[in-house]
């Protein structure tokens, strides 16, 4: 063991825990976006929109996150005619290219968590908004979603974790994230065990504080 | 009772077995994705230059040996780790290696060199045909200016943990976009994408891969050798003073050197390290 490697190498993924952060809060933010979107989707009544929706959560859940960023990065990049539309600009940039791979895959994954804590709302919270009077988006705001909100909590916090982890893929797409710095530093070293050992130790502090988040979370809207 | 007598036997029989295996059979790997130094067949059989002058040196060795893969980015520590005991892997022999590893003789020289796609502003560099950075300077000095000049502020991708990655991060070149990959393979196809403004990587890797997938990728500037680009390819092999020079082990990796050199002396009178390496690269690459 060596522990001058371990001094040395703390800084260095020290800073690029800011990319795994980066990364980590842009899929979450549009992760959350497009679950919500498609678990609204996947309630509706008509056969194909929730079809629709199924299919999005099938593919996503259904395939591995390093075969979809994959495809996403080097798969549209052989599309010649995609590199002359204005799509380019986006998917010429491996950050975009991750950001887009964990967001649909959050998302995916986000839909059926509150997809389930829409569907253990009983039914009759709603109808007695209805008979209050109140109308079909103000039930849909002010009721269901706090709910389904409280509900998924655990759930979700749980997805966060999964997802702290998945990040760790952006570095085969060349990002120097902590797993792409601690690559980086072992092909220089031929170290791993030392670095991989900050590296985790990293990861296992961002789970903690993501865990004790969630645990407060849940405590400050826990029913009363 | 019965039941652990037979969980027993069949735990004594998977060390009995994988210690007979490794007994007297000599493992060397390889990656399998950098043609054509090594590389693999559409059914998964790797193939190559190294992996045919492995099996002739243990035909000259007269030893068992088995060829392995591994990924390149833990080629090393796995050597190391004793999970095969030589690397033939197109890997150059450096300083910075020598450190954590030793070498055989080299067997095989190739010079690297930048690649473009055709049409690149980069293409014309004014540079000599190829540079030696070891011997340095007037004209090498002026190469090294006019690349620098040329590669300023583009992205130029290149294999990680290679001898090109720590060209370009030397200083040499000023302070380039280094962006690296796991494999040759992604250089090749984000540089065909345009990801990439130019790549840089063995010069046989970039005309295998225009040749065989058509793309009009095309060598630029002057070809490298010397320096950071170390000297030749030779088997990469554990430090015997790893284990104690004394121990079994030590004695084992100390002896595996003398016998990888004696192969390659053989190999070489013979004419076979010429002959595969024109069947492979098309000019003779051995040394």
């Amino acid at each position: 063991m060596d522990l001058e490697l371990i001094i040395t190498s703390f800084p260095k993924l020290l800073s690029a825990t800011v990319v795994t952060l980066k990364l980590l809060s842009a899929s979450l933010f549009f992760g959350l976006i497009l679950g919500l979107l498609f678990a609204i989707l996947r309630l509706n009544n008509n056969k194909l929109v929730s079809g629709f929706a199924y299919v999005y959560s099938y593919i996503f859940r259904g395939t591995p996150l390093l075969v979809q960023i994959f495809i996403i990065y080097f798969g549209l990049g052989q599309i010649e005619y995609l590199r002359t539309t204005f799509l380019w600009v986006v998917l010429k940039e491996p950050y975009w290219c991750a950001i887009i791979a964990f967001s649909l895959n959050t998302g995916a994954y986000t839909s059926e968590i509150l997809r389930s804590a829409f569907q253990t709302i009983k039914p009759g919270l709603i109808e007695a908004g209805k008979s209050l009077g109140l109308n079909k988006i103000y039930i849909f705001t002010k009721v269901q979603v706090p709910i389904a909100i409280k509900q998924s909590l655990p759930a979700y916090g749980n997805e966060i974790i999964l997802m702290l982890k998945g990040t760790s893929l952006a570095s085969t797409v060349t990002l120097l994230d902590i797993t792409g710095v601690a690559k980086f530093i072992i092909s220089t070293t031929f170290r791993p065990i030392e670095v991989f050992i900050v590296a985790g130790s990293i990861y296992l502090f961002i789970t903690f504080l993501v865990h004790n988040l969630i645990k407060y979370l849940e405590k400050k809207y826990r029913y009363q | 009772m019965k039941l652990k007598k037979i969980i027993l036997s069949m735990f004594a029989s998977i060390f009995l077995f994988s210690s007979t295996l490794s007994a007297d059979t000599i493992r060397i790997a390889t990656e399998g994705a950098y043609p054509p130094w090594n590389s693999k067949a559409e059914d998964g059989k790797l193939i190559g230059f190294e992996v045919e002058l492995a099996n002739w040196l243990c035909i000259y060795m007269e030893r068992n040996c088995q060829i392995v893969e591994q990924d390149w980015d833990g080629m090393i520590p796995a050597l190391r780790m004793r999970k095969y005991d030589a690397i033939m892997a197109g890997m150059s022999i450096t300083d910075e290696r020598k450190k954590v590893i030793t070498f055989s003789q080299g067997y095989a020289d190739e010079v690297a060199s930048l690649a473009v796609m055709k049409g690149s502003d980069l293409e014309g560099m004014d540079t000599p045909e190829g540079i030696n950075l070891s011997l340095g300077g007037k004209d090498v000095k002026a190469a090294l200016k006019t690349i620098t000049g040329a590669l300023a502020g583009k992205t130029v991708c290149t294999q990680t943990g290679t001898i090109h990655q720590n060209f370009l991060e030397s200083g040499d070149v000023g302070s380039v976009d280094v962006r690296t990959y796991k494999t040759q393979d992604e250089v090749n196809l984000d540089l065909a994408a345009g990801r990439c403004d130019a790549a840089l990587a063995a010069a046989v890797a970039f005309t295998d891969y225009a040749e065989k997938s058509g793309k009009n990728v095309v060598l630029v500037g002057p070809t490298f050798s010397g320096g950071h680009f170390g000297n030749g390819v030779g088997v990469g092999l554990r430090q015997d003073a790893q284990f104690g020079s004394d121990s079994a082990l030590g004695k084992r990796d100390a002896q595996l050197l003398k016998d990888f050199n004696a192969a390659i002396d053989k190999a070489r009178e013979a004419g076979k390290i010429s002959e595969l390496a024109t069947k492979w690269f098309g000019f003779d690459a051995s040394m």
